[in-house]
C-alpha cells in the first residue's frame, strides 16, 4: 500500500501532500524536508527508485514538479510509477494542460481529484472516465449551487 | 479551461494565495498569514451568522494556510457545520478540512461520526463517497468503533452503486488495518470473494486490495479467492489489447488488475487443482512471453505497464518456487533487463535476482550473470543501482565464487559510496568467514577491510577475527606474520593496532624465532602506535605487554620501565593508570609459573552466531538476507543453545559476555568467590550476581593463600582491574576498609564542596548528573544517569558502597534517555571518606565498570549560626586546647576576590559573620556540624594576604578530626 504522496516543486516548495497511515504532524515535516533533500540531489539519469529508511520510494518529475511516492516492500515499483502517471493524466484531462499554477490556485481540486482516485493509499479505480466523471459531476453540482457574486462582495468588501 | 478558479472556485481565496505568491520574504508571508487568520477569526466569531459560500471559502484558506506549514487552531467547528450543508461543494470542503486537519481524539469527533452516518444513509451516491472518502482518510479508531459494521453491509448491498461499492471496500480496508479487532469476519467474507467475478473492472480492482490485505490475515476464509483469481486473470492475460476498453492502459490490459491479482496469489502457495494450477502456468507463461514479443508502443508507459506485471508475475513464480522451467526463464528474462537501457529496469532486475539467488533451482542460472553484476558495480552511475548489485553479489556468492566476489568488494570499497561503505564491509567480513577453506585468505581479507575502511569496521568485525585466529591453530603463525607486517605501515588504523595488540600479544611468540620480528622488536613496533591510540586501545595494548612480559621473559625489564614511567602510573585515564599499575605489581611479584597460569593463551571460544550476522540483519531487517545464512542461524541457535542462556544475545563476539565468562571460569573461581564473599560480606549483593569474580586490594592474601584459584586473565577492552581479575568480567567493588590509596577512583571535582548541584562524572557514554539537599544529619541526593549514546545499556546496575545500599536501577538504560536514582543519606558520625558510586552496565558487549566518589563531604552537614563578635571571640578561646584548631597556610589557587570568597564559605555551610573580625578583610564564619550521635560546634576564620597571595586557614571544633577534615576541605577551595 501507499504510505503517503507529495507533490513538490525543483525549489523544495511542498504543493500537496496525502497521508495514507496516521502520522504525526512534526514527523511529516520532518520526513518531507528529509526526502526533498534526497530527491532534488538526484540526476537526470538515476533511477525513478531508492530505498529510504524502511520504504520504497517512487518518484518522477514532470516539468516543475517533482511527484513522490512512498510505498513498502513488497509494492511493485512500476506500477506505482504509472499511478503516479496517471494521476498527471488526471489532473491535465481535469486542468487542460495542468501546470504548476494550477495545483496551487485549485490544490482543493487536486485532493478532490487524488480521493476519487486512491483510497487508503490503494488505487479505487483505474478508469480515467470513471474518475474524470466523478469529479466532473461534482462541478456541475456545484455551478448549480453558485449564484453569481459581486467582485467587491468576494474580497469581503462588501 | 482558465488555469485559476476551474469550476467557479472562490475568488477571494484566489486572491489570498495570489498574495502569499507575491510576498517577498517569510516575514511578509508571515505577517500576511497574521492578517488573514484574524480576519477569519473576528468573521467566525462575529454576531453575523455567515451564509455557507462564506464559511466555505474561510474554512478553504485555513486549509491553505495550514497546509503552507502553519497552525491552525480554530474553525474546525465551522468545517464541521459544514458537513451538514445540503450543497454538495460545501460539504465537500468540510470533509477535506477533517480529512487533512483533524486527528483522532478531537472532541468534535462525534459530531462528524453523525453528519457521516447521515452522509452515509441518504442514498445519494455522491455524499456516500465523500462520507467513505472521509473515513477511508481518517481511519480512527472512533470511526471504526462506529462505522465498522455498517461499511460491510454497504459494500454487500445488491443495489448498491458500483463507486460507493468500490469506496466501502478501500474505506473497509483501512479500517482493517487500523482497528482489525473491530472489523468482524462475518457472512460478507464470501460475498466479498465473489466481487473478484464483479462485472465492473473498478469494483474488481478496489476489491481485490481489499481481500489481498485480508488473506494475509486469515488465508483460510479466503482460500476460495484462488481459483477466482486465476480465472479472472486467465481473461485478462489472454483478452486483446483493446477488450477492456478505458481498463487498458497503454496497451497493456488492466495492469494494476493484474498486478493486484499476481499479488493476491502470493498470500497462496501453487493452487493444489491440477486445473487451476495449469491454468496459472499458462497465465504465467503468456505473460513471460509477452515481454520477449516487439512493443506495442514506445511509449515509456507502454513498457512500464507490461514489465509491472511482469515483475509481479516473477516474484509469484518465485514466491511458488516449484517450477524449475519458470524459474530459469524468469532468471534468463531478468539477465536481460540486466543489460537494458532503461536504469530503472536494471534496478529491479537486480532486486529481483536477489531473491531468485535463493532459489535452488534457479541459484545456478543467477550466478551466470556474475560478470554483468560486477560491471554493474563498477559503472553504474546511481548509487541506489550499485547498491542492488551489492546486495545481489551478496546474495549470489558460494564456495565456487567467494574469492572473486569478495575482491571485488573490496576493490569497489576503496572508492565506494560513504553511505554504504558500512554494509559492504558487513557483507564481505560475512562472506570471508563463511566461505573460507583456508583461513590465511580470511585473515588477509578481514586486514584489507580495515586497511580501505578501517572507519566502517565495526567492533564485532575485529572481535569476529581474533575469535577465528584463537579458534584455529594452523592460522595463528600465520595471522601473528601478517599483523605485524601490516603494522609496519608508518600509519595504521587503529582497529589494526587493537588486532596486531590482541594477536601478537596472544601468538607473537610464533614469529620471535626470526630475528626481524624478534620480542623487542615486535614490542617496539606496538609501542610505537600506543601513543596515537585512544584509551580503549591503549588498555588493549597494556594487556598485550603483560602477555608479552610471560610470553618473552627478556623484555620484562623493557615493559616494566614503560609500565613504569609516570605517563602510565600517574595517567590520568583511571582505567589506564590502574592497569599500568597492577601489570606492574604483577610482573614484579609473581614466579614465572604464576605468570604463566594467570596469563595463560586464551581458550578456545564456544562457536556461535557469527554478531556480524546479527549486526547486518539489525541493519537491513530479516528480509534480505541470504535465506541460507538464516537457516545456519536456527540451527546454531538449536544445537549450542547458549545465545539463549545468554542475557544479551549476539554482540558481544569475544566472550565479553558474563555467560561464556561463568562458563569457562566459574568452575576456577567458585572457591575464590566463596571466599570473597566472606570478605565483602553484605557489599556482594548489591549487585546482580553474574559473575562472582571480584578481587579487592585484598587479593594479595588469597593469591599467596591458594593460587589455584586465580581466574585467568583475559582480554577485555575496558574495565577496572583490582588486583587479578578476570579481563573481561570485572565488577568493582570498593571494600569497606580504610585504606583507600591504592584505590584510582573518579574522585568528585572539588566544586562540589561548596555546591550540591551538577554533573559530576561524564565520559563519552554516560554522564552522571547529582541534586542533593542536606538538613542537619540528613540529606537526600538525586542522582540522573544519562546515556550518551544512541544504544541501550544493559544489565545497568548502580550501588553506593557505604553503610546503606541503593534501591537497584532499572536494568536498561535506553539511548538517550536518563535514569534516576534517589539517595537518602544519614550522617552517624564524623567521617572522611566519602561513599562510592559503583556503575556497571553493558555497552555493545562490553562490560562497563566506573566507580565515582559522591560528593557527600561532611561540610554537608553544616547548619550556620549567627553570633555576635563577642560571642564568637569568648567561644573562640573556649576551643582553645591544641587538638581543637588546625591551621593551615597555602598558596591562592584562584583569584582573590572577596565575593566569591564569601559565596564560597557561605556555600561551604558556616553562617558568615561581619564585623567580627578587627580587620575587615579577614572572613570569620561558624556553624554547627550535625551527626546522628553528636553536634559539633565549630568556628573559623579565614585571613587573606593579598600581596602575597596567601591565605591563613585556621579551624576550631570541639572535635580534632572535624577541625582537621573541615580545614581540609574547605582549604581546598581557594
Amino acid at each position: 500500500m501507499m504510505r503517503f504522496m507529495l507533490l513538490f516543486s525543483r525549489q523544495g516548495k511542498l504543493r500537496l501532500q496525502k497521508w495514507y497511515t496516521a502520522t504525526a504532524e512534526r514527523d511529516k515535516k520532518k520526513m518531507v524536508r528529509e526526502l526533498m533533500q534526497v530527491v532534488l540531489a538526484r540526476k537526470p539519469k538515476m533511477s525513478s527508485f531508492l530505498e529510504w529508511r524502511d520504504l520504497k520510494i517512487v518518484y518522477k518529475r514532470y516539468a516543475s514538479l517533482y511527484f513522490c511516492c512512498a510505498v513498502e516492500e513488497q509494492d511493485n515499483e512500476l506500477i506505482t510509477l504509472e499511478v503516479i502517471h496517471r494521476f498527471v493524466e488526471l489532473l491535465d484531462k481535469y486542468f487542460g494542460s495542468v501546470c504548476e499554477l494550477d495545483i496551487i490556485f485549485n490544490f482543493e481540486k487536486a485532493y478532490f481529484i487524488l480521493d476519487e482516485f486512491l483510497i487508503g493509499g490503494e488505487i479505487q479505480d483505474t478508469s480515467k472516465k470513471s474518475v474524470l466523471k466523478a469529479i466532473e459531476q461534482a462541478d456541475l453540482l456545484q455551478e448549480e449551487d453558485e449564484s453569481p457574486r459581486s467582485v467587491l462582495e468576494e474580497m469581503g468588501l462588501a | 479551461m482558465p488555469a485559476v478558479s476551474k469550476g467557479d472556485g472562490m475568488r477571494g481565496l484566489a486572491v489570498f494565495i495570489s498574495d502569499i505568491r507575491n510576498c517577498k520574504s517569510k516575514e511578509a508571508e508571515i505577517k500576511r498569514i497574521n492578517k488573514e487568520l484574524a480576519n477569519i477569526r473576528s468573521k467566525f466569531k462575529g454576531d453575523k451568522a455567515l451564509d455557507g459560500y462564506s464559511k466555505k471559502k474561510y474554512v478553504c484558506k485555513l486549509l491553505f494556510i495550514f497546509l503552507l506549514g502553519h497552525d491552525i487552531d480554530f474553525g474546525h467547528m465551522e468545517a464541521v457545520n459544514l458537513l451538514s450543508s445540503n450543497k454538495y461543494t460545501e460539504k465537500q470542503i468540510g470533509y477535506l478540512f477533517i480529512s487533512v486537519l483533524v486527528n483522532s481524539n478531537s472532541d468534535l469527533i462525534s459530531l462528524i461520526n453523525n453528519a457521516i452516518k447521515n452522509d452515509l444513509s441518504s442514498r445519494n451516491p455522491t455524499f456516500m463517497n465523500l462520507a467513505l472518502h472521509c473515513i477511508a482518510n481518517v481511519g480512527s479508531r472512533e470511526m471504526a468503533e462506529a462505522f465498522a459494521a455498517e461499511v460491510p453491509c454497504i459494500l454487500v448491498a445488491g443495489d448498491t452503486m458500483d463507486s460507493v461499492k468500490q469506496s466501502a471496500a478501500l474505506c473497509l480496508l483501512r479500517l482493517n488495518r487500523t482497528s482489525p479487532d473491530l472489523v468482524a469476519m462475518g457472512e460478507w467474507t464470501t460475498r466479498v470473494v465473489h466481487l473478484l467475478n464483479d462485472q465492473h473492472l473498478g469494483v474488481v480492482t478496489a476489491a481485490t486490495s481489499l481481500i489481498t490485505t485480508l488473506a494475509q490475515k486469515s488465508p483460510e476464509d479466503f482460500k476460495t479467492s484462488v481459483s477466482l483469481a486465476v480465472a479472472r486473470l486467465s481473461r485478462i492475460v489472454s483478452s486483446a489489447s483493446t477488450d477492456l476498453q478505458d481498463y487498458t492502459y497503454y496497451f497493456v490490459a488492466a495492469p494494476w488488475l493484474s498486478v493486484k491479482l499476481l499479488r493476491l496469489l502470493q498470500c497462496y502457495p501453487p493452487p493444489e487443482d491440477g486445473a487451476i494450477r495449469g491454468r496459472l502456468t499458462e497465465c504465467l507463461e503468456t505473460i513471460l512471453n509477452k515481454a520477449q514479443e516487439p512493443p506495442k508502443s514506445k511509449k515509456v508507459q507502454h513498457s512500464n505497464a507490461k514489465n509491472a506485471v511482469l515483475f509481479e508475475a516473477i516474484s509469484l513464480i518465485i514466491h511458488h518456487d516449484s517450477e524449475p522451467t519458470l524459474l530459469v526463464r524468469a532468471c534468463n528474462q531478468l539477465g536481460q533487463f540486466l543489460q537494458h537501457r532503461e536504469t530503472n529496469l536494471r534496478y529491479l532486475a537486480l532486486e529481483s535476482m536477489c531473491t531468485l539467488a535463493s532459489s535452488e533451482f534457479s541459484h545456478e542460472a543467477v550466478k551466470t550473470h556474475i560478470e554483468t553484476v560486477i560491471n554493474a558495480l563498477k559503472s553504474e552511475r546511481d548509487v541506489s543501482v550499485r547498491q542492488r548489485a551489492v546486495d545481489l553479489l551478496y546474495a549470489m556468492c558460494d564456495r565456487s565464487n567467494a574469492k572473486q566476489i569478495v575482491a571485488e568488494m573490496l576493490s569497489y570499497l576503496e572508492t565506494a559510496d560513504y553511505s554504504i561503505r558500512e554494509e559492504i564491509v558487513l557483507k564481505v567480513a560475512i562472506l570471508a568467514e563463511k566461505y573460507a577453506v583456508d583461513y590465511t585468505w580470511y585473515v588477509d581479507t578481514i586486514l584489507n577491510l580495515i586497511r580501505f575502511a578501517g572507519d566502517y569496521v565495526s567492533d564485532e568485525v575485529w572481535y569476529r577475527v581474533i575469535q577465528i585466529v584463537i579458534n584455529r591453530d594452523e592460522v595463528q603463525g600465520y595471522a601473528a606474520k601478517t599483523v605485524f607486517e601490516a603494522l609496519q605501515a608508518p600509519a595504521c588504523h587503529e582497529n589494526l593496532v587493537k588486532v596486531g595488540g590482541y594477536i601478537l600479544g596472544e601468538f607473537g611468540n610464533l614469529i620471535a624465532g626470526d630475528s626481524r620480528s624478534s620480542p623487542l622488536i615486535q614490542f617496539d613496533l606496538l609501542h610505537s602506535k600506543f601513543h596515537l591510540c585512544s584509551v580503549p586501545t591503549r588498555a588493549l595494548l597494556l594487556s598485550a605487554y603483560i602477555k608479552f612480559i610471560n610470553l618473552f621473559p627478556e623484555v620484562k625489564g623493557t615493559i616494566q620501565e614503560v609500565l613504569r614511567s609516570d605517563s602510565q602510573l600517574r595517567n590520568a585515564d583511571v582505567e589506564l593508570q590502574q592497569r599500568a599499575v597492577e601489570y606492574l605489581r604483577l610482573s614484579c611479584i609473581a614466579s614465572t609459573d604464576i605468570l604463566a597460569t594467570v596469563l595463560e593463551e586464551m581458550p578456545p571460544f564456544p562457536e556461535r552466531e557469527s554478531s556480524i550476522l546479527a549486526k547486518l540483519k539489525r541493519k537491513k531487517g530479516p528480509g534480505n538476507l541470504h535465506p541460507d545464512l538464516d537457516e545456519n542461524r536456527k540451527e546454531r541457535s538449536v544445537n549450542g543453545g547458549t545465545v539463549a542462556t545468554s542475557p544479551t544475545p549476539s554482540t558481544d563476539l569475544l566472550g565479553l559476555g558474563s555467560t561464556i565468562a561463568t562458563q569457562n571460569s566459574a568452575p576456577r573461581a567458585s572457591k575464590g568467590a566463596s571466599l570473597l564473599v566472606d570478605v565483602f560480606s553484605g557489599n556482594i549483593a548489591a549487585f546482580p550476581v553474574e559473575t562472582p569474580v571480584s578481587v579487592g586490594p585484598v587479593a594479595d592474601e588469597n593469591f599467596s593463600r591458594d593460587i589455584s584459584y586465580i581466574p585467568t586473565v583475559r582480554w577485555g577492552t575496558l574495565g577496572i582491574l583490582v588486583g587479578i581479575q578476570s579481563w573481561e568480567s570485572i565488577q568493582y567493588i570498593k571494600p569497606k576498609i580504610p585504606d583507600m590509596r591504592c584505590l584510582p577512583l573518579a574522585p568528585f571535582p572539588s566544586r562540589f564542596v561548596c555546591k550540591n548541584n551538577g554533573v559530576l562524572y561524564e565520559n563519552q557514554l554516560l554522564q552522571i548528573g547529582l541534586k542533593s539537599e542536606f538538613r542537619q544529619n540528613l540529606g537526600r541526593m538525586y542522582v540522573f544517569f544519562g546515556n550518551k549514546t544512541s544504544t541501550q545499556f544493559m544489565n545497568f546496575a548502580a550501588s553506593v558502597v557505604c553503610q546503606d545500599t541503593l534501591q537497584p536501577a532499572d536494568p536498561t538504560v535506553d539511548g538517550g534517555a536518563q535514569l534516576q536514582q534517589i539517595l537518602n543519606i544519614e550522617c552517624v558520625s564524623d567521617f572522611v571518606d566519602a561513599p562510592v558510586l559503583n556503575i556497571q552496565f553493558r555497552y555493545g558487549g562490553t562490560l562497563q565498570n566506573i566507580a565515582v566518589k559522591l560528593p557527600i563531604t561532611l561540610n554537608k552537614f553544616f547548619q550556620p549560626t549567627e553570633m555576635t563578635s563577642q560571642n564568637f571571640f569568648q567561644r573562640w578561646k573556649q576551643l582553645g586546647a591544641p587538638q581543637q584548631e588546625v591551621q593551615t597556610i597555602f598558596k591562592a589557587r584562584h583569584s582573590m576576590d572577596t565575593e566569591v570568597t564569601k559565596a564560597k564559605i557561605m556555600g561551604f555551610g558556616a553562617a558568615l559573620l561581619d564585623g567580627v573580625d578587627p580587620n575587615p578583610s579577614n572572613f570569620v564564619g561558624a556553624g554547627v556540624i550535625h551527626t546522628k550521635t553528636t553536634q559539633v560546634g565549630c568556628l573559623l576564620r579565614l585571613e587573606p594576604n593579598t600581596q602575597a597571595q596567601m591565605y591563613r586557614l585556621t579551624l576550631r571544633t570541639s572535635r580534632d578530626t572535624v577541625s582537621q577534615r573541615l580545614c581540609d576541605l574547605l582549604s581546598e577551595q581557594f
